[in-house]
């Protein structure tokens, strides 16, 4: 088990981006790709190889043998056919929920900042004990005629022959102090045109284990989706990672809309505020300062806004030189803060990396000192 | 002899299987079976498939071998595979059957273990191998373990990982024609600058390990087919009930059932040796066992009647589908024998620690017409680095052209020749 465990901690940025492990309840049992747990040797390419099979009692030249040795072969190990071949996976016996201990341990929540509430627990005052001594205020009259009654009982009297001061019974309360940590995740994507399959499924998981590792931190998480395109409008959780439109992209009006919605409901002393936005780095120009001004205003409220920026399409690998007026490299220019974050993804592994960048824990040192 | 019980089995059906084990160690004898002495255990599924996945009871611990483990297990729960004895090259021979077998089964399987225990004693390839290796392999894991106190787990299992990377690519016979170019952990043992003693250690115990096996992989069809061969002939000497004969009769044809696409080696075994002795007598059928390997049974002992009896044929990728190639056994055995040359893995030779003249370590693949996996390589060339500690190349062929791979450490760059 502990190997499995540690199999899983070298391979984490895989098995994150998979996304057959985010449709689940948390209760989804954690599967490996074999090719995510192998062992690497020198080794012929053995799909280049002339190979002997057996059992061919018919078997003619040129006859086909189907989609290939191996798909949804037994013998792993020793032969190489099945190792390839397919997608085998093996159970881990890990679930979600255990994949959480591992994957958070290396992250921090940087920026808590305790200065808005000394302590982020709540007393609340709770009546669950009865006791011979309190305050008359404070009577249980029921209990205390209950007391009576056996009293007088037990003596042969009837039940209702006077109260005893030994009879009489006081509420009192405990003082409970609960935790009232709330955080509100303020999620924000490009839905243009954009912004395909691949973008969403990167940003979704992205999604998925930030609010996962945010409900581990907090009593309360509360998620806001907002969309955008050149208007921004919040819509449902499915929605968000499904739907598209058409359009182009002013990412202002998400960062404005973000900020209506904090200060409607969100009083940044309350509440930990989380703002991430996601996108494929396009944006109007014109729309640029804008959303610099914005973005700041945004840090001034959040404990820590993200920016991750999606580029799994082609054309920026095909033009290394095109470097292209992204909003990354806005916020890079523009915006130097201790709670700004940014992250680029170019592929499904690199989640792992968004995510670590996004809570490096190792910021928050920086950002205490 | 004895026959200890790792678990409670019933006393009745322990005592029934020692009375069996005795009968059939003494028709092993009367056959001409010479083995070691033999300690039987009776373990449960979880205990066996342990020793299974780490290939004896006291190996150190990887993640691999929990990886192993668990595709063992996840077999068998599924009831695709199932592994009925794990038997040990040692002298006492341990031989651990499942508990969960039928008491058929573990009589079957006591026969088959029997005659690996005379394969080990008898065939020529196992004659360097240490009979005591059980306890090496139990000193270097605690070693091991004592070694992930000193300097940390992580850096050990680091280590491991890329010592179990190199170490199969040993010279399969250290002793009589040794070729340091040939012996890749060995080069590496001797000439990486660097490396502290517990690492040297590590390596050299890889090796080690890695020799002590390797006489097995030479030897899984003969093997194999050696134990099926007798398991047979000694159940048919007991005296079975007709249920029993029934059950005998199912789980042998289990065993020697052809699998499509990989060969199973009971079955080929099982043929070849057969075939040997209804041409050539019972004398040449324990010559075999003494003197082949798998490369060399199929090389002197396949026939075209055998090809033709088992449905052997040769199959590539063409087009993006697999195809039969041929059926011809000439061609079935020279693929064949490819196949097994070099237990089917790469030769890659060590060509020099000092290249560019900076230190750097020069591998060379001695292609033959078969490129190397990419994906594997890439891999395998970054451990190599980390126990080298300077840049790694290796010149291979890649689409047909000489090409270089070069390992600065993170990533591995390729260069045309």
């Amino acid at each position: 088990m502990e190997r499995i465990r540690e199999a899983i901690r070298a391979n984490l940025a895989e098995i994150v981006s998979d996304e057959s492990l985010i449709a689940g309840d948390g209760q989804k049992v954690v599967r490996l790709p074999i090719k995510a747990l192998k062992e690497y040797r020198f080794r012929l390419d053995w799909q280049r190889q002339h190979r002997v099979g057996e059992g061919g009692d018919t078997a003619r030249e040129g006859d086909p043998m189907g989609t290939g040795p191996g798909a949804g072969a037994t013998g792993a190990g020793d032969g190489p056919p099945g190792e390839e071949v397919g997608e085998e996976w093996f159970e881990t016996g890990f679930t979600v929920d255990d994949l959480d201990e591992i994957l958070f341990a290396d992250l921090a929540l940087p920026h808590l900042e305790p200065k808005r509430q000394p302590d982020l627990t709540t007393e609340s005052h709770e009546w669950r004990d009865v006791r011979p001594q309190g305050l008359q205020s404070n009577i249980d009259k029921k209990r205390t005629l209950m007391e009576a009654i056996k009293r007088n009982r037990l003596a042969g009297r009837p039940p209702l022959a006077g109260l005893s001061r030994s009879d009489l019974r006081f509420r009192t309360w405990d003082v409970a102090r609960t935790p009232q940590a709330s955080a509100v995740l303020i999620f924000m994507m490009d839905t243009s045109g954009s912004m395909g399959p691949g973008e969403k499924h990167v940003a979704r998981s992205l999604c998925f284990w930030m609010v996962r590792f945010l409900r581990t931190r907090y009593e309360n998480v509360r998620l806001h989706f907002v969309a955008h395109t050149t208007e921004a409008r919040e819509v449902s959780e499915e929605a968000f990672f499904t739907k598209g439109e058409a359009g182009g992209t002013r990412c202002s009006s998400a960062y404005e809309y973000a900020l209506q919605l904090i200060d409607r409901q969100y009083p940044p002393d309350l509440y930990n505020l989380y703002a991430f936005h996601f996108s494929d780095g396009d944006n109007l120009l014109s729309d640029n300062p804008r959303a610099a001004a914005l973005m700041r205003q945004l840090l001034e409220r959040c404990s820590l806004v993200g920016y991750g920026q999606i580029e799994t399409q082609p054309q920026y690998l095909a033009m290394p030189y095109y470097q292209p007026n992204t909003l990354l490299t806005l916020f890079q220019q523009e915006i130097d803060h201790p709670r700004f974050v940014t992250a680029q993804i170019r592929d499904r592994a690199e989640v792992h990396a968004a995510l670590r960048a996004f809570f490096d824990p190792k910021r928050r040192e920086k950002g205490a000192g | 002899m004895a026959v200890v019980r790792r678990q409670p089995v019933g006393d009745r059906d322990l005592e029934r299987l020692a009375r069996a084990i005795e009968e059939i160690v003494g028709h092993a004898r009367a056959m001409g079976l010479d083995f070691f002495e033999m300690r039987y255990e009776i373990c449960p599924p979880d205990v066996l498939y342990t020793f299974g996945a780490y290939g004896m009871p006291t190996r150190f611990s990887h993640w691999s071998f929990g990886k192993a483990y668990h595709l063992l297990k996840s077999q068998a729960d599924l009831g695709l595979a199932r592994i009925y004895e794990l038997v040990i090259n040692s002298d006492p021979c341990h031989a651990f059957l499942l508990e969960s077998n039928s008491l058929l089964e573990n009589m079957l399987v006591a026969a088959h273990v029997l005659a690996h225990s005379d394969f080990f004693k008898n065939n020529w390839r196992f004659r360097q191998t240490n009979r005591q290796m059980i306890h090496a392999m139990s000193a270097f894991a605690s070693r091991v373990r004592q070694y992930e106190q000193q300097v940390g787990r992580e850096r050990v299992e680091r280590f491991l990982d890329a010592g179990l990377a190199v170490a199969e690519q040993i010279d399969p016979f250290p002793s009589t024609r040794p070729d340091p170019r040939r012996d890749l952990p060995l080069f590496l043992l001797e000439r990486a600058p660097g490396l502290d003693d517990w690492q040297r250690d590590i390596l050299a115990s890889l090796r080690e390990e890695a020799l002590y096996f390797r006489p097995q992989m030479e030897t899984k069809i003969l093997n194999e087919g050696w134990a099926s061969l007798w398991h047979v002939r000694i159940m048919r000497q007991l005296d079975l009930t007709p249920a029993e004969t029934l059950e005998f009769a199912r789980v042998h044809a289990a065993v020697l059932a052809p699998h499509p696409f990989q060969l199973n080696p009971y079955r080929l075994g099982y043929h070849l040796l057969e075939s040997i002795e209804a041409q050539h007598g019972r004398d040449a059928l324990f010559e075999a066992r003494s003197v082949e390997t798998d490369l060399s049974l199929v090389r002197n002992h396949l026939t075209p009647e055998l090809c033709e009896e088992l449905g052997l044929y040769v199959y590539a990728r063409q087009a993006g589908q697999w195809q039969v190639q041929s059926t011809g056994w000439e061609a079935v055995r020279d693929a064949l024998a490819r196949q097994l040359e070099n237990c089917g893995l790469p030769y890659i030779y060590a060509e020099d620690d000092n290249y560019h003249r900076q230190g750097e370590l020069y591998l060379r693949h001695g292609y033959d017409g078969v490129e190397l996996d990419l994906t594997h390589l890439q891999h395998t060339l970054q451990h190599v680095h980390h126990i080298w500690g300077r840049p790694v190349h290796l010149e291979t062929v890649r689409d047909g052209r000489p090409t270089c791979y070069t390992c600065n450490g993170d990533n591995v760059e390729s260069r045309a020749l």
